[in-house]
C-alpha cells in the first residue's frame, strides 16, 4: 500500500474557495502566515470572506492585503494592534469585526475540529464580549456558551510535508496551524519544503496527513517570511 | 519601579509578561534565575531577545519581539498555550493597566471610540493567572489616576489584581481596598494619595522606600 499524493499547484488548491466562505488563516505575526496562498487568494479575487485568524498583519502584509483588497466582509479574531489600516477599516464599518479571546478562538477551532459543537468556559464572562452569549450552568457554576468554528477553508503554513499531507511545524510558526489544519472542510498547507514519504518520522507529524486536502510546495520565500526590522 | 516590581519573581515561577513596560522587567533579574518565562503564541522557557541580524524569522513572542530560547524550552500551539494559562499553571502575570479599582478590576483592553484592538490573550492572563500585579503609571497622560473606586472603561477581568506598581508606590488590592505598601524616593505619601481616586489605607509608622 501507498499513501495517496495530494501535492497541487497554487492556482488549483485556493481555486476551491468560492465567493463568500469563511476561511481560516494560520500565524500569530509573521511566522505560521501562510503568505503565499493569501497571495493567490488576493490574485483570484474570492470576494464576501469571512476570515478567522488570530491577528490581521501588519498593514501591507499578509491578510492585510485581503482586507485592502476588499475581500473580507467579516473577520474573526483576537487583536488588531499592529495593523492601523484593519482597525481604521473596522471603525469605518467597513469590515465587521468580532474580537474572542485568543485562548478560546484556539478552543473554538480545536472544537470545530474535533466535531464537537460549542465549549464551555468562565473566561470573559465578565466582560462586553460575552454580555449577548448563551450562558448554563454545571453543578452551581455559570458558564458561557462559546460555539465551535468550522471553515470552508483553511490556509496553512508548515514547515515541511510529504506528499499525503503529514505536516511539521517549527518555533512558533506552530500557533493556530495545527487547530485550523482539523477544523475546514478544505484543509489546504504551504510546506517550505515537501520531503518524500517516510521522511518525516511517524512520531515527529504534528498535524496528521488524513486531515489535509492540498499540500502546496514553496519556491524560494517571498521578503514578507523574513524578519521583519521595525 | 521596574526593577522593584522584578523582584515579584520568585524562583521556580512559571511567569508571563504582558506587552510593554512588563517585558523590561526580566532586564532586572539575573540571568542564572531560576524561571520560567512563557508566552502566548506558544514558547515556555524564553531566552534573550535577539537583534535583527541574529533572530529567527521564527521565533517570536507575543509581542513580536525576536526572542530566543534557553536549554529545556517547549514549543505548542495556541490552545496548549491557554491550556497553561487556564489550569492555573501560571503563576504570576504582569500586565499593563488603563484602570485599576478598588476591588481589583482590570480595565486594560478598550477606551470607547478611541483604542478597540482586541484583548488578544488578556483576559485569560488576568482571569487566569494564579497571581496578577500591574505595571502602570499612577495618572494617565491628562493627569487623571488610574487607581479608582470602580473601573469606567470595560473591564477584562474583574477581582484579579493583587498588587500595582507605580512611578509613585506600590499598593496592593486588599480586602479593604487599596493599601499602600512603599513609596518611591522623594515622593510623600500625601502625593500618592492625591493621585489616586479612591480610598487610600496608609500603615501606621514609616513607609518603605524604593
Amino acid at each position: 500500500m501507498r499513501l495517496p499524493d495530494k501535492t497541487t499547484t497554487l492556482k488549483e488548491a485556493i481555486a476551491g474557495i468560492a465567493d463568500g466562505a469563511t476561511v481560516m488563516v494560520g500565524g500569530f505575526g509573521v511566522p505560521g502566515t501562510p503568505f503565499t496562498l493569501i497571495h493567490e487568494l488576493v490574485r483570484q479575487g474570492q470576494r464576501g470572506l469571512t476570515v478567522i485568524k488570530n491577528d490581521a498583519n501588519e498593514a501591507g502584509m499578509g491578510i492585510d492585503h485581503l482586507l485592502a483588497n476588499g475581500q473580507v466582509a467579516r473577520l474573526i479574531t483576537t487583536h488588531l494592534g499592529l495593523n492601523a489600516h484593519a482597525i481604521a477599516l473596522m471603525n469605518a464599518g467597513e469590515i465587521e469585526v468580532e474580537f474572542c479571546a485568543q485562548g478560546i478562538l484556539a478552543e473554538r477551532i480545536r472544537a470545530g475540529g474535533a466535531g464537537l459543537g460549542a465549549i464551555l468556559t468562565d473566561i470573559a464572562a465578565d466582560t462586553e464580549l460575552a454580555a449577548q452569549k448563551q450562558r448554563v450552568e454545571i453543578d452551581g457554576k455559570s458558564y458561557v456558551v462559546e460555539n465551535a468554528l468550522r471553515a470552508d477553508a483553511a490556509l496553512i503554513h508548515a514547515n515541511s510535508a510529504d506528499p499525503f499531507g503529514n505536516l511539521d511545524y517549527v518555533a512558533t510558526a506552530r500557533n493556530f496551524n495545527p487547530l485550523m489544519a482539523m477544523a475546514a472542510t478544505r484543509v489546504i498547507a504551504e510546506a517550505e519544503r515537501v520531503v518524500p514519504l517516510g521522511a518525516l518520522a511517524a512520531d515527529d507529524v504534528h498535524t496528521p496527513g488524513p486531515f489535509v486536502d492540498c499540500v502546496v510546495e514553496l519556491g524560494e520565500l517571498s521578503k514578507e517570511y523574513a524578519v521583519v526590522r521595525r | 519601579m521596574v526593577a522593584r516590581a522584578a523582584s515579584e519573581i520568585e524562583p521556580g515561577m512559571v511567569v508571563n509578561l504582558g506587552i510593554g513596560l512588563p517585558t523590561k522587567v526580566i532586564d532586572h533579574l539575573p540571568g542564572d534565575f531560576p524561571v520560567c518565562l512563557h508566552t502566548e503564541n506558544g514558547l515556555s522557557g524564553i531566552g534573550p531577545t535577539l537583534p535583527p541580524d541574529r533572530a529567527d524569522r521564527n521565533l517570536i513572542d507575543a509581542g513580536g519581539a525576536y526572542v530566543s530560547t534557553v536549554p529545556g524550552s517547549a514549543f505548542f500551539d495556541s490552545a496548549v498555550s491557554f491550556a497553561l494559562v487556564r489550569s492555573g499553571r501560571l503563576d504570576l502575570t504582569m500586565l499593563g493597566a488603563f484602570e485599576v479599582s478598588q476591588s481589583g478590576d482590570l480595565a486594560n483592553w478598550k477606551i470607547p471610540g478611541k483604542f478597540s484592538p482586541g484583548a488578544g490573550g488578556g483576559i485569560e492572563l488576568a482571569q487566569k493567572a494564579r497571581r496578577v500585579v500591574v505595571l502602570t503609571t499612577h495618572t494617565d497622560r491628562e493627569g487623571n489616576p488610574k487607581l479608582k473606586e470602580a473601573c469606567v472603561l470595560p473591564v477584562t477581568a474583574r477581582r484579579c489584581v493583587s498588587r500595582i506598581f507605580t512611578e509613585l508606590a506600590v499598593v496592593d488590592v486588599t480586602p479593604e481596598g487599596f493599601a499602600l505598601r512603599e513609596r518611591a524616593e522623594g515622593v510623600s505619601v500625601a502625593e500618592i494619595a492625591d493621585a489616586t481616586a479612591a480610598p487610600l489605607t496608609v500603615p501606621a509608622g514609616e513607609i518603605p522606600t524604593f
